[in-house]
Formats: C-alpha cells, sequence, structure tokens
C-alpha cells in the first residue's frame, strides 16, 4: 500500500499543532484575567489534548475528550459566568504582585522537577504490545472487569445531578 | 536519538502534561475568582488524565486498561464541575459575589 504523500512531514506537523495549542490553551486559561477568556483558553486545552489523545492511538479517548470537556464542562461554566458575573477585583496591587511571584516559582519548580523525572525515564521497550484498544475492548474490559466501578461511576453521576439540584434549589423562593 | 519521530517518543507528552499541570497550579494560586479556581483544577484533570494515557501507551501491556482509566477520569471531573458550579451558585445567591475573600463568616 502506498503512504499517504508527504505523510512524514505532515504527521509531525499536525502532533506539533496540537501541543501548540495545548500550550496555548493551559497559557489562557491560566494567566488571563478575565474568567470568559479562560473558559475559552481551557476548551483550546482540551482540543489539543483530544488531539495528543490521538496520537496516543486511542481515538475514542480524543472523542470523549471534545465530547464531555468542550461540549459539557466549558459550556456549562460559560452558563455560570453569565448567571455570576465574576469581575477580578482590582484591589491590593502590590500584595497581588507578591503573590503572582510566588505562585510563577510554585509552577516553576513543578514543572521542573516533573519535567527532570519525565525526561530521566528508561526508554520503552516495545511499542506494539499485546492487545488492541479498540473501542470494542474498551466496552468488554468496561461490562466484564471493570463492571463494579462503571456501576459506582454511574451511582456518583446520579448523587452529582440530585446534589447540584438540591444545592440550586435552596435559597429560589429569595429576591 | 532522532530516530523515533516526535509523535512517538515518551517524554514529549510527559513533558505536556508537566507544563499543563503547572499551568494549572499557578492559575489555582494566582486566580482570584472561584470559576478561575475552578478552570485551573480542570487543567490539573487534563494533566494528569495526558499522564496516565502516556505510561499506558509506551509501558505498559494492555491498552484498554488505561483508557478505562481516563474514562472514569472525565466523568470524575464532570461530576466535580457539576457540584462545584451549584456551590458557586449558591455561594452567588447568599452573598451576592463570588470573590473567595468576601466569603468570609467561618473565619474565626
Amino acid at each position: 500500500m502506498k503512504p499517504f504523500p508527504y505523510a512524514h512531514v505532515l504527521v509531525p506537523a499536525v502532533f506539533c499543532a496540537f501541543a501548540a495549542a495545548t500550550v496555548a490553551g493551559a497559557v489562557i486559561a491560566a494567566g488571563s484575567r478575565r474568567v470568559i477568556r479562560g473558559v475559552c483558553g481551557l476548551a483550546m486545552c482540551c482540543v489539543g489534548l483530544a488531539g495528543l489523545f490521538y496520537f496516543l492511538q486511542s481515538p475514542f479517548l480524543a472523542l470523549m475528550e471534545i465530547l464531555i470537556y468542550v461540549g459539557a464542562i466549558c459550556v456549562t461554566i460559560i452558563f455560570v459566568v453569565m448567571l455570576a458575573e465574576p469581575e477580578e477585583a482590582a484591589s491590593s496591587r502590590a500584595r497581588s504582585r507578591a503573590w503572582t511571584g510566588a505562585a510563577l516559582a510554585v509552577s516553576v519548580a513543578a514543572f521542573a522537577g516533573l519535567s527532570w523525572l519525565g525526561t530521566s525515564l528508561p526508554a520503552p521497550r516495545s511499542l506494539a504490545a499485546g492487545g488492541d484498544g479498540s473501542v470494542k475492548a474498551i466496552g468488554v474490559s468496561l461490562l466484564t472487569t471493570y463492571s463494579m466501578a462503571f456501576e459506582l461511576i454511574s451511582v456518583l453521576l446520579l448523587v452529582a445531578i440530585i446534589g447540584a439540584l438540591v444545592l440550586t434549589r435552596s435559597g429560589r423562593d429569595r429576591p | 536519538m532522532n530516530d523515533p519521530r516526535i509523535c512517538d517518543r515518551p517524554e514529549v507528552y510527559l513533558l505536556l502534561a508537566a507544563f499543563v499541570f503547572a499551568a494549572g497550579l499557578y492559575g489555582l494560586l494566582r486566580r482570584r475568582t472561584l470559576i478561575g479556581m475552578l478552570i485551573a483544577g480542570e487543567l490539573i484533570f487534563s494533566a494528569a488524565a495526558l499522564n496516565v494515557m502516556t505510561f499506558n501507551r509506551f509501558y505498559a501491556p494492555k491498552p484498554a486498561e488505561g483508557q478505562v482509566f481516563v474514562l472514569f477520569l472525565m466523568g470524575l471531573a464532570a461530576a466535580e464541575v457539576c457540584i462545584a458550579l451549584s456551590i458557586v451558585i449558591a455561594v452567588y445567591r447568599n452573598y451576592r459575589s463570588i470573590q473567595p475573600q468576601d466569603i468570609d463568616e467561618l473565619k474565626g
């Protein structure tokens, strides 16, 4: 079978585009001053992560990432932003600058430590090990090996729905 | 060193996951609104999911297990966001503000 033309250039280019989307989305989500831009950064970061999941040979997870994170979580956060108008207070500038420096130092230290750990790993032995990561294999293991966890997480989601209803219902008749 | 392509090397994914985690940590410490802190928490969740998938792809023998794990992680994140956002709405109803420094009634 003939490979796709320019595949040896196109595949790394697409990978780098997804990696750049992840990094830029994370920076926007963490550093922007307005909350709505942070939500958009989170959506961009999740699209990039979906591409990375595709490159990790799990296209089902890529679809689920877009469906759950971009389609459900970001939209829900945008609804709450519209309901609750969260503006950042422009007070206590001096203390805020020191606090930002401390936060930057902590996160840079965490990044340095984690990247040192990640780059000092041994090389992977074999890429194509046994079994396939297809949707059929996922479904079989969800319904056989992990059926208990599957049921537990459905109960957890039910509890979360009921809890959200109860929490937002109280105090509704107040002006 | 350059023999495997860039998308077949685990260090690249691990570095990306570390960067997303660090960005989430920075946002969690710096943000002044509850929703901003929630967004940063979601970044940390995503970094954990990417890390799990990387180790599953390159170092674990069974590909389906890591995907199941990440699916459970996404379900947990969805439940957490649902509860946290309803708490944010309840707080906004009571205080007319969601700045964390305004919510200090339990302070001793």
